[in-house]
């Protein structure tokens, strides 16, 4: 313990930086004995566990936590508050001491500025950081160049949950009845794939309750509902007929005063504006050169998730190209314990071991109804890329209230997962 | 300049990733069932109140359970579509890690006048294959102790609706008895630590 806060203690002192280059070049010599260090940023769905999981497997491999914030919110369930079955965002919250305190991780609240894949080092507002393997785990930045006259504190993407979902809240309330919402929702890939629908779904059951004659207007930049397709147009007929005005090819490229664009040419009126823009990996993906030629994505080694741009970083969750798994909050969890499992292989001289993941993702229709998407998801060796096994992928076979009881527990023990 | 430069390193770098991957192991029991976690809970001890822990269950419970769910046998909503993605050697290995897991209490409110009544009812019915006050899953009979009463109360819902079928013994003994009565055991089983 004592020996663990020196050496952390070090990291920020005068001429740390020198002290710590020599430390990560001597402790990148896998199995060389004590000193071994992963550093992880982003303390959300997929960063938690990576951190967990190492430390689980591998009590001699020391783990930094590093997160701009001193909490997280979740995204999956925050469509909730914007339907007002929950009131505020504190069961979608956690927080780190737990998680810190039971496995020993060094939870460090700093803003990342550089990341210098050479030297092996993370630059932070509160010092360097030296590592042997770093895990990105930093989710997604919009692509607002694309949406001409984007503004966030205006038309709120409420794409990263916590103030933006509480600010287009304040938004549905403060409308007057009759008066519309439009949803821009961008071309895939994005973050939580039926995410979009669910918020429908969610808004077009607030304005039935409290907004007589208003209507949530879909402007979908993809040619059809990406996700869960027949059941959102199910649950829409069965409860917000006429609520509901879906229109798909409708690619938002403009904000202006009460309206948007699509393809620069036909406006779109609402009292409400939520503009899901573009996406891309999150910024610090960026900073360590770690985006593919796309400009978007990060590409990884489907068993390790080790970037193919650069030796010992590593990238989960939504910025990296997990081939058929979704950018959602379960594939980031599972993806987290597969590199992390690997990455202590990797660390200790073993063998790794093949990638076996997960993905289970519920979306709310209703106060009391929910559907599912399923996947099991292996390697095909000879392609190299991560396919679903066959039949594992799918749908609920209809709207379902057992399925809405199950997705609140999914809920907290994912967030118990993440935070203890 | 840039480019070419950048995708030669993304190139070397993916020959090594590749090469580096050809050499992996099988899915390991761990590596299968961490995916499990994110619903059931870390090493399978559930925070969830309608998912059950699976932290010390019995191997073959588990088992079976999964091969239920792959044929449908067992009424579900994610586990039928998720068990079409292992094989029963998967459930095999997947029994194997969480039968060696640590016992997974639960504090949840229990009605203390109902658990009473269901001590005397399971020592009575049921204790012969759910042994140590359903702490002791052997066989095909699972850990009932300190599961969640939602988990339970639903469980046993699909039983008498017969969306489940109950094994021959253990219909013999749940038949004759009140819902009043079965809730007792439910209060029961959930309250043991």
């Amino acid at each position: 313990m004592t020996l663990e806060r020196r050496s952390f203690l070090t990291l920020f002192g005068a001429g740390a930086g020198a002290a710590t280059l020599g430390m990560a070049g001597c402790a990148s010599q896998p199995g060389s004995g004590g000193g071994r260090k992963v550093v992880v940023v982003g303390g959300g769905y997929g960063g938690t566990i990576a951190a967990k999981y190492i430390r689980m497997m591998d009590k001699s491999i020391e783990v930094t936590l590093i997160e701009r914030n001193d909490h997280f919110v979740s995204c999956p369930f925050s469509n909730l508050v914007l339907g007002g079955m929950m009131p505020d965002l504190s069961k979608l919250t956690i927080k780190y001491d737990k998680l810190a305190a039971n496995h020993g991780i060094k939870v460090v609240q700093a803003e990342v500025t550089g990341v210098d894949a050479a030297a092996h080092t993370v630059t932070t507002s509160k010092g360097v950081f030296a590592y042997d393997r770093l895990v990105l785990s930093p989710g997604i930045e919009f692509r607002t160049d694309e949406i001409k006259g984007f503004d966030e504190n205006v038309t709120p993407h409420a794409w990263k949950a916590g103030p933006q979902t509480l600010l287009l809240k304040k938004q549905l309330e403060a409308m007057k009845p009759g008066e519309n919402v439009i949803i821009s929702i961008p071309v895939a890939p994005f973050r939580c794939p039926p995410g979009p629908y669910e918020r429908a779904s969610m808004i077009a059951m607030f304005l039935k309750e409290h907004k007589p004659g208003s209507k949530v207007i879909v402007l979908d930049g993809n040619p059809d509902i990406v996700s869960k397709k027949g059941l959102f147009l199910k649950g829409w007929k069965k409860h917000y007929d006429g609520i509901v005005d879906y229109r798909p090819a409708k690619k938002v490229t403009e904000v202006v005063p009460g309206a948007v664009l699509v393809e620069g040419i036909e406006e779109v009126k609402g009292a409400v504006i939520n503009v899901i823009p573009p996406q891309k990996a999150g910024h610090i993906a960026h900073v360590a050169g770690v985006v593919g030629p796309d400009k978007k994505w990060c590409p990884v080694n489907p068993m390790t998730f080790e970037s193919t741009i650069h030796k010992d970083i590593h990238v989960i969750g939504d910025s990296s190209i997990a081939g058929a798994m979704p950018k959602s909050g379960y594939s980031a969890n599972s993806e987290a314990k597969v590199c992390a499992t690997n990455i202590v292989a990797l660390m200790n001289g073993n063998e790794i071991t093949e990638l076996s993941a997960i993905n289970t993702c519920y979306s709310y229709l209703s106060r009391k109804e929910a559907v599912s998407v399923t996947g099991v998801y292996r390697v095909n060796k000879e392609k190299h890329v991560i396919e679903p096994v066959p039949g594992s992928v799918g749908v609920s076979p209809d709207l379902s209230e057992t399925e809405a009881v199950y997705a609140e527990s999914w809920l907290r023990n994912i967030l118990t997962e993440m935070s203890t | 300049m840039q480019m070419n430069k950048w995708s030669g390193l993304a190139l070397a770098a993916g020959a090594l990733a590749l090469s580096a991957s050809v050499h992996a192991a099988p899915p390991t029991a761990a590596m299968l069932s961490n995916a499990c976690a994110g619903c059931h809970g870390t090493h399978g001890g559930s925070a969830g109140p309608s998912m059950p822990s699976l932290a010390s269950q019995s191997k073959t419970a588990i088992v079976e359970a999964m091969k239920k769910f792959k044929s449908g046998e067992r009424p579900s909503t994610v586990m039928g579509r998720l068990a079409k993605g292992y094989t029963d050697a998967d459930f095999a290995a997947m029994g194997e890690f969480f039968s060696k897991q640590k016992f997974h209490p639960t504090t949840q409110m229990v009605d203390a006048a109902k658990a009473k009544k269901g001590a005397s009812l399971q020592e009575a019915n049921c204790s012969r294959c759910h042994l140590d006050e359903g702490k002791d899953g052997k066989d095909d009979t699972p850990v009932m102790a300190s599961q969640w009463l939602p988990y339970l109360q639903m469980q046993m819902g699909l039983y008498q609706s017969g969306a489940r079928k109950m094994p021959e013994k253990m219909a013999e003994k749940v038949k004759p008895l009140s819902k009043e009565e079965l809730d007792a055991l439910i209060h029961f089983y959930a309250s043991q630590k």
